[in-house]
């Protein structure tokens, strides 16, 4: 329903002004809470998703095939994996010399006549962004899809500041008529049914009750949001890739809603994180064959626009954002997770998300690459996010710049124990696991006492004594003896 | 030929007839084994958990107690990676033994042959479902997961390539081959809903396709699949690659505790 990305990102809600205190409930609203030790609730929110049933069993068939597209998509390009190592190396070299390149960026890019501007974090973007809209008396902004301006809150910012914010991306408007937040960073109201669609329009765009053909549906929001793109005073977007060499941007939808809102306006405004670059308009091939095909399956997405200076007459800026990037580059296990073109492979094909729902993770970017951007930011806040996975692996496998992203869910784990943020509880149960699995002769007694225990109790008792595995899990048969009991008696010449 | 079998705890506590059968399917293809009996943990649990320290600690008691030379034979995919992975973080006699590890598919597949299996005669009539572990699918390059299906063209499936010497034997194609199964270690009790959404859901695609048991590299995900299969009322019986070669898995298909 949506198109490919747009920009960049990192989670966490920015702090909100305080008149948007109407609109931050309703969209906090679908956020998991917090647990007794201020980090996000991923298992009571995916519970909670879990329990309807049909919707799970209807999400998780939604982006399988989405996934199934993916797969089609790249094993149809024979140098796939050649793409892959390519494209991730060009993303390390470019992230291991980002100052020099952000610097040859502004450079190209003032000489074509656009400004350039640098934000530390998430409250400086808002501001300058802002700053362009007042001197230009903008009230009404149309924007295309941006997951840095979602990660930044710079929608409720501006709205504050009586400034109209019009998401013009179909899915990103639907969930922004519903004040909700996207659940996914490329198909923002994948959560959503036709009906209940429909049911918004009815409500918000006067489309006839019961109406969810989505041709009807997708009419009407084109009519809707037509007369927005023909009075916008500016337009925001996103921004797939930046050139250094160049000085361009590039921004790549399904719908054309970013041209079509930045032909029109008087001020275009490209908000972007500053990992987005890449050197030379060269390598911009190498992505453009990887991201629509990790994303849904399209050999391309609809629209690759290049934008390379203002229209005559015309305002062009670009915000160059950090927001803990330049931290999460310092990281030696996690400075990886900055070459991500947030094409949501991974979170497609993570069967954890795909049951558990975008909102459970509690941040602008859900899944696996959410998983390991958002503790950089706040582990306390985002300690549960690292264990909301197998580690089958499966995301690893389809990223297309190669991100160890399993691995490093697994070093994030490491950091979450070592920073304290697990339970004290959880640190002893540990602690005696482990004099149990070091030394053969204290497993034999604890496996002898709980098989012992397995037998003795009655299988409802012992499922609610076995916590999390007995919720909807049979306990498994007690045998009489353990393999090394057995191996001694063979030895001896019993068995 | 001389190994030494590593059962791994929860296979030696909870199904050790998967060990038994090991044992017995490597002594019948005439490799000499060796049963470490101060061995225990791979310290997969805790490392997995966070506490990479104590996992690493257990992982080099394990180093410790096992031979220090030739090839080691783990019952588990899991397990198996999680020594080749970690090993080297437990000392250089754990560095060793990562090198040493080999899964028990693997292991039968790459050094003993499909030839000398086909001289076991294991057979069994039945139609079942294949499970490999995530762990040795991707890990450990048992086979090509199906989001990179381009590679799979011509790349061995060590798996069913073992089990194709099992006479009688048909393997239903599922609609998700490799779905995770939803275990994932401490996840299943860390997140139990969708731990056991996701067997529910595996479990539903085997039945769906006809399978009457499941055959799989790791009895972690097996005791899992079985686990919710019994609360629901519809269990498949589960049985380790092992059980099946050695015949032990024959005329078994009952809809309780198959795994010990």
């Amino acid at each position: 329903m949506t198109p490919v990305p747009s920009s960049p990102a990192t989670p966490v809600p920015a702090a909100r002004p305080a008149g948007e205190e109407g609109r931050r409930a309703g969209r906090d609203r679908h956020l998991p809470l917090l647990d007794a030790r201020g980090a996000v609730d991923h298992a009571g929110a995916a519970a909670r998703f879990t329990a309807q049933g049909d919707r799970t069993t209807w999400h998780d068939g939604a982006l399988w095939f989405v996934r199934e597209k993916r797969d089609r998509a790249a094993s149809a390009v024979e140098e796939w994996e050649a793409l892959r190592a390519l494209a991730s190396a060009i993303k390390a070299h470019t992230l291991s010399r980002l100052d020099d390149y952000l610097v040859q960026f502004e450079r190209a890019a003032t000489a074509r006549g656009i400004t350039v501007h640098w934000a530390r974090d998430a409250e400086e973007h808002n501001a300058i962004v802002h700053g362009i809209l007042a001197a230009s008396g903008a009230r009404l902004v149309v924007k295309s899809k941006s997951m840095l301006t979602e990660e930044c809150g710079l929608n409720p910012y501006l709205e504050g500041r009586g400034v109209e914010v019009v998401d013009t991306d179909l899915g990103e408007r639907i969930v922004q008529l519903r004040g909700e937040p996207p659940s996914h960073i490329v198909m923002p109201a994948i959560h959503l049914t036709k009906a209940e669609i429909g049911e918004t329009f009815h409500e918000r765009l006067g489309t006839p009750a019961g109406e969810d053909d989505p041709d009807r549906l997708t009419l009407a929001a084109r009519v809707h949001l037509r007369e927005r793109f023909l009075s916008a005073d500016a337009a925001i977007t996103g921004v797939n890739f930046a050139i250094a060499e160049t000085g361009g941007v590039v921004v790549c939808t399904n719908e054309g809603n970013a041209d079509l809102g930045m032909a029109l306006a008087p001020v275009h405004i490209a908000c972007m994180g500053i990992e987005k670059l890449i050197p030379r308009a060269a390598d911009l091939g190498v992505f453009l064959r990887l991201l629509a095909r990790s994303a849904t399956g399209q050999a391309s997405t609809v629209y690759a626009s290049h934008v390379h200076a203002p229209r005559h007459g015309q305002a062009m800026h670009v915000v160059l954002v950090d927001h803990g990037r330049s931290a999460q580059l310092g990281h030696r296990d996690f400075w990886q997770s900055l070459k991500c073109i947030r094409c949501a492979a991974c979170i497609n094909t993570c069967p954890v998300y795909r049951r558990s729902g975008g909102y459970s993770y509690g941040s602008t970017i859900p899944g696996p690459i959410g998983a390991v951007l958002n503790p950089g930011r706040d582990l306390r806040r985002y300690a549960t996010l690292p264990f909301a996975s197998t580690l089958c692996g499966s995301c690893s496998a389809v990223c297309p710049v190669q991100v160890d992203l399993d691995a490093q869910l697994l070093k994030w784990r490491a950091q979450v124990v070592q920073g304290g943020h697990v339970a004290a509880g959880k640190r002893w149960g540990m602690r005696a696991l482990r004099t149990v699995l070091a030394d053969a002769e204290w497993l034999q007694l604890a496996g002898r006492a709980a098989r012992t225990a397995l037998r003795l109790f009655p299988a409802r008792v012992a499922r609610r004594l076995a916590g999390g595995w007995g919720i909807a899990r049979a306990l498994p048969p007690a045998p009489a003896r353990s393999f090394r009991d057995w191996y001694r008696q063979r030895r001896a010449g019993g068995a | 030929m001389r190994v030494a079998l590593f059962a791994p705890c929860f296979i030696d506590q909870l199904a050790p007839r998967a060990a038994i059968a090991a044992l017995r399917v490597l002594e019948r293809l005439g490799v000499e084994v060796t049963v470490a009996e101060q061995a225990a943990c791979c310290g997969q649990p805790l490392t997995n958990a966070g506490f990479v320290a104590d996992g690493d600690a257990v992982l080099a008691r394990l180093a410790e107690a096992l031979p220090s030379d030739g090839a080691v034979v783990v019952l588990s995919g899991s397990c198996a990676l999680h020594l080749r992975a970690h090993g080297a973080h437990a000392g250089a006699r754990g560095a060793r033994l990562a090198g040493r590890t080999v899964e028990f598919c693997a292991f039968l597949h790459d050094t003993v042959g499909r030839e000398r299996l086909r001289a076991l005669g294991a057979e069994w009539r039945v139609r079942a479902a294949v499970h490999v572990g995530c762990h040795a699918l991707r890990g450990l390059g048992l086979g090509v997961p199906s989001e990179r299906r381009l590679d799979a063209i011509g790349a061995p499936d060590v798996v069913r390539a073992v089990l194709a010497e099992v006479r009688g034997l048909s393997l239903v194609t599922l609609a998700r081959p490799d779905e995770c199964c939803g275990f994932g270690g401490s996840f299943s009790v860390d997140e139990p809903h969708v731990s056991v959404r996701m067997g529910s859901d595996r479990l539903r695609d085997m039945r769906g396709a006809g399978a009457q048991a499941i055959i799989t590299t790791d009895l972690s995900c097996g005791l899992h699949l079985q686990g919710v299969g019994a609360a629901a009322g519809e269990a498949l019986p589960v049985w380790h690659v092992a059980e099946v070669l050695a015949g032990m898995a024959d005329g078994s298909i009952t809809a309780t505790g198959a795994v010990a």
